[in-house]
């Protein structure tokens, strides 16, 4: 179980995590940092007479963050900015449906009067997908938040787009199953903002990806017709399973309102170890064993390099649960049903690692809170990157093998090329790497003071060509948004560039939706 | 001074972080199947224990000591993988009649008796009965000094200071070895278990025994008439805006 308490907060003007958060009108609007991206002049402006239509619609309280005609920045400026602080548009406009059938309204509204518009959910997504370039309107699933219906015999859930990730777990936990997602953004991110990314997250390794787990779908077209597959059935060969276009689709072909999910029966018998090791090689080894031996209980497997523990301990002062400083770190998870049963394996499992010198520490949770606190080892990562000011981040799947090379090669060219330091005059911070290992799927992050454009022509394309010539994924689960959007060429061919566009165009032929972004 | 012998008594309770659940027929909390740890004021005794090892102060000897069913096991080879020396555990089964804070002290006076114990460091009450009562009853049977709530505990040459938090301010007192501490959280930080301990943990002793070879008969006093959740508190109701807060606020009468 997977529970950091806290929320991702965001540093302030000062890096303080305590603080605010920084206000948003000091983040560069998306526009400025991208000068080569235009505003499609197919679209129409905002004008009076829409969001008259807009009001009579959903009325005049707080469903319609109105910054047309009176200043409502303040308001408006979260809806804007992205949370790496990274992105910023310049909408005018915030809806809050409340219902499957006034998305319905607007999206056809918005369709008719060539008016573009961002889906966005929890708005934690990590690729700027969530948040408009221009003056898109924003179209925020917040105020659909019921659960619509559970069946405790199935363990299917069924429920508004908006509900909250965290909020989903809980209703869950009170029947004890789980959701089959978890991340460490939980408290904030929406679980139709979940499916619409296809996140991945904590608990892949067990429970698989949302396109094994997501049963039904419903969503909205952009000239209105409602997407009713909301079917709660395991098996189904009636077609085309189109419900899968908007698993990851991220808001480009149309807006989920509700989803139908299959969640497994929660564990009673659950487990953390946290443990220090030598190498990479070292925690391949600890990788291989823990499936072995502990197989159908292990139910997560996380890296975590030795920097990115140091920087909790200096940038969050957090206590680590190991004394002394190891090169790499790993947690491993078990959920079962028989307490006896997972800690006679754990033991087990325990007792080799360490006399097979595989790990050269380590501990083990002996309480809840323990639990939440080695969890916390992981979860905490993200967060405290962001704390000098920003942070690249690149989502990457990689042969297993090869998974840490990149975050030494990028290192490597990045410090030869002056810019890593420990001073104001560097932009990096460092170059660190964690992930889920279990998926091979690593998080390369370069922690820095600024945005630097010197370190992004470092970056990129070094990274993305590293990643093709490994067949790896340069987007493993966050998505393309408009961050990987241009990149989308080194991990799909042409003629699957081709295809998706079809897909676009057929779905979304006036290109409304979550326009300059993903393909 | 020889070298302390600390005992230190530990308790199996629900986790700390799970909500219990009353059973159907409203006599116990539900126990089967739920996460159990540590009681986490017995984390500070055992933590406390090994530090004034770590602190040079002489310690001969570390006992932890539960009294429980077999699964309190669990929880003595976590204290000695905290760093007690061995482990002593009273078999009291589930069925059978449970021990009651006076119950417990009686039998802990035995066990100071049999370890030639002079340090008694406890939790000042365990989190499933909240009695809090332990320690002084103990500390009265032996007819030694007691400092409860701890907040720091120095010793040199046979004097024990404590600090203690109090209302508005600390309050040190000292006393002789021997002697009875009762921990409060602000003592110490408890240290993970790491895993060459665990490992280590597991080929320390660990005394089965059962409340008969300590010759002790104590049946409960107390009737449990029953056992209820709190009221659950009634939800809340979102309002659109300023205007809406306002108004129900008056609904409610509360403006
Ligand atoms: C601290 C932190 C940890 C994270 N950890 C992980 C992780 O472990 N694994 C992982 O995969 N991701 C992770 N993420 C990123 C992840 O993608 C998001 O947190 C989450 O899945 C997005 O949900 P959201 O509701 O915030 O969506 P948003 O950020 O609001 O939106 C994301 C995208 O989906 C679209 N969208 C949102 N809602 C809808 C909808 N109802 N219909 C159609 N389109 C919609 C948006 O237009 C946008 O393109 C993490 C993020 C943070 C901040």
């Amino acid at each position: 179980m997977a529970s950091a308490t806290s929320e991702p907060h965001q540093p302030d003007a000062e890096g303080d995590l305590n603080g605010a958060p920084a206000p948003a009108k000091t983040i560069k609007f998306t526009s400025e940092t991208y000068p080569e991206i235009k505003r499609n002049s197919k679209f129409a402006k905002l004008s009076q007479e829409h969001m008259q239509y807009f009001q009579e619609l959903l009325g005049s309280g707080s469903a319609v963050l109105d910054g047309l005609s009176k200043d409502a920045s303040e308001d408006i400026e979260p809806y804007n900015s992205d949370w790496m602080r990274k992105y910023r548009g310049h909408a005018k406009l915030v809806l809050k449906p409340g219902s499957t059938e006034e998305v319905s309204k607007i999206l056809k509204y918005c369709n008719d009067n060539m008016l573009a518009v961002v889906p966005q959910g929890g708005n934690t997504g990590l690729v700027g997908g969530s948040v408009p370039v221009f003056d898109e309107i924003v179209i925020n699933l917040q105020r659909m938040d019921k659960i619509r219906s559970f069946d405790e015999v199935s363990g299917i859930l069924v429920a508004d787009a908006g509900v909250i990730l965290e909020v989903a777990d809980n209703f869950l936990a009170e029947k004890k199953h789980i959701f089959p997602l978890d991340l460490g953004a939980k408290g904030s991110c929406q679980i139709g903002g979940n499916v619409a990314t296809n996140a991945g997250g904590l608990r892949l390794l067990r429970y698989g990806s949302l396109h094994g787990n997501v049963l039904g779908i419903e969503a909205v077209l952009p000239d209105g017709t409602v997407v009713d597959d909301l079917l709660t059935l395991r098996k189904n060969n009636t077609g085309y399973d189109l419900k899968h276009l908007f698993i990851g689709g991220e808001g480009t072909i149309g807006i989920i309102t509700g989803i139908s999910i299959l969640c497994p029966q929660r564990s009673a018998a659950v487990n953390v170890a946290y443990f220090g090791l030598e190498s990479y090689e070292h925690a391949q080894k600890a990788f291989r064993a823990a499936k072995n031996q502990l197989s159908e209980i292990l139910s997560a497997f996380e890296m975590m390099d030795g920097r990115t523990q140091k920087l909790l301990r200096t940038g969050a002062g957090k206590k680590l649960p190991l004394e002394g400083d190891h090169p790499f770190y790993c947690l491993i998870e078990t959920s079962g049903s028989n307490t006896d049963h997972d800690s006679e394996k754990l033991q087990n499992f325990l007792e080799h690692v360490m006399e097979a010198e595989i790990v050269s520490d380590g501990v083990l949770a002996q309480d809840q809170t323990q639990i939440a606190d080695l969890w916390s080892c992981r979860e905490g990562v993200p967060e405290i990157l962001g704390h000098w000011g920003g942070v690249y981040k690149y989502d990457l799947s990689l042969p297993i093998a090869d998974l840490y090379d990149i975050v030494n090669d990028v290192r490597d060219r990045l410090t030869n090329a002056g810019l890593v330091g420990d001073d104001d005059s560097h932009p990096c911070i460092d170059v660190v790497g964690y992930g889920h290992m279990g998926d091979a799927n690593l998080h390369l992050n370069i922690p820095v003071r600024r945005y630097d454009k010197e370190v992004e022509k470092q970056l990129e394309p070094f990274v993305y060509e590293w990643v093709q010539k490994k067949s790896g994924s340069i987007s493993a689960e966050h998505g393309l948004g408009i961050a990987k959007k241009p990149y989308i060429g080194y991990s799909r061919s042409d003629t699957m560039i081709k295809l998706m566009r079809q897909i676009k165009d057929l779905y979304d032929p006036k290109g409304i939706m979550n326009p300059y972004k993903y393909i | 001074m020889s070298g302390l012998r600390i005992l230190v008594p530990v308790k199996r309770v629900i986790d700390y972080a799970v909500k219990p659940r009353v059973n159907r027929a409203q006599t116990a909390v539900e126990t089967a199947s739920v996460k159990h740890s540590m009681n986490p004021f017995d984390e500070l005794s055992i933590e406390e224990a090994v530090r004034l090892r770590e602190r040079k102060v002489p310690v001969a000897e570390i006992v932890a000591f539960s009294a429980g069913p077999p699964k309190s096991q669990d929880i003595l080879r976590t204290a000695m993988a905290i760093g007690a020396d061995r482990g002593i555990h009273v078999v009291v089964e589930e069925k059978d009649p449970q021990l009651e804070p006076l119950g417990v002290a009686k039998l802990l006076k035995k066990v100071v008796e049999s370890e030639k114990s002079d340090l008694v460091i406890l939790g000042k009450q365990s989190i499933d009965d909240d009695a809090g009562q332990t320690g002084q009853m103990l500390a009265g049977l032996l007819n030694w000094p007691q400092a409860t709530q701890a907040s720091k505990v120095e010793i040199a040459n046979n004097t024990v200071t404590v600090t203690k938090e109090v209302d508005g301010g600390v309050e040190t007192v000292k006393a002789k070895l021997p002697m009875v501490i009762t921990t409060d959280l602000r003592l110490n930080e408890p240290r993970y278990a790491s895993l060459p301990n665990i490992m280590k943990a597991k080929k320390k002793k660990l005394d089965k025994k059962t409340l008969a070879d300590y010759d002790l008969d104590a049946p409960p006093r107390l009737k449990i008439i029953k056992v209820t959740e709190p009221p659950p508190r009634k939800g809340g109701v979102k309002v659109d805006d300023v205007d809406g807060m306002i108004s129900k606020l008056k609904e409610l009468g509360a403006l």
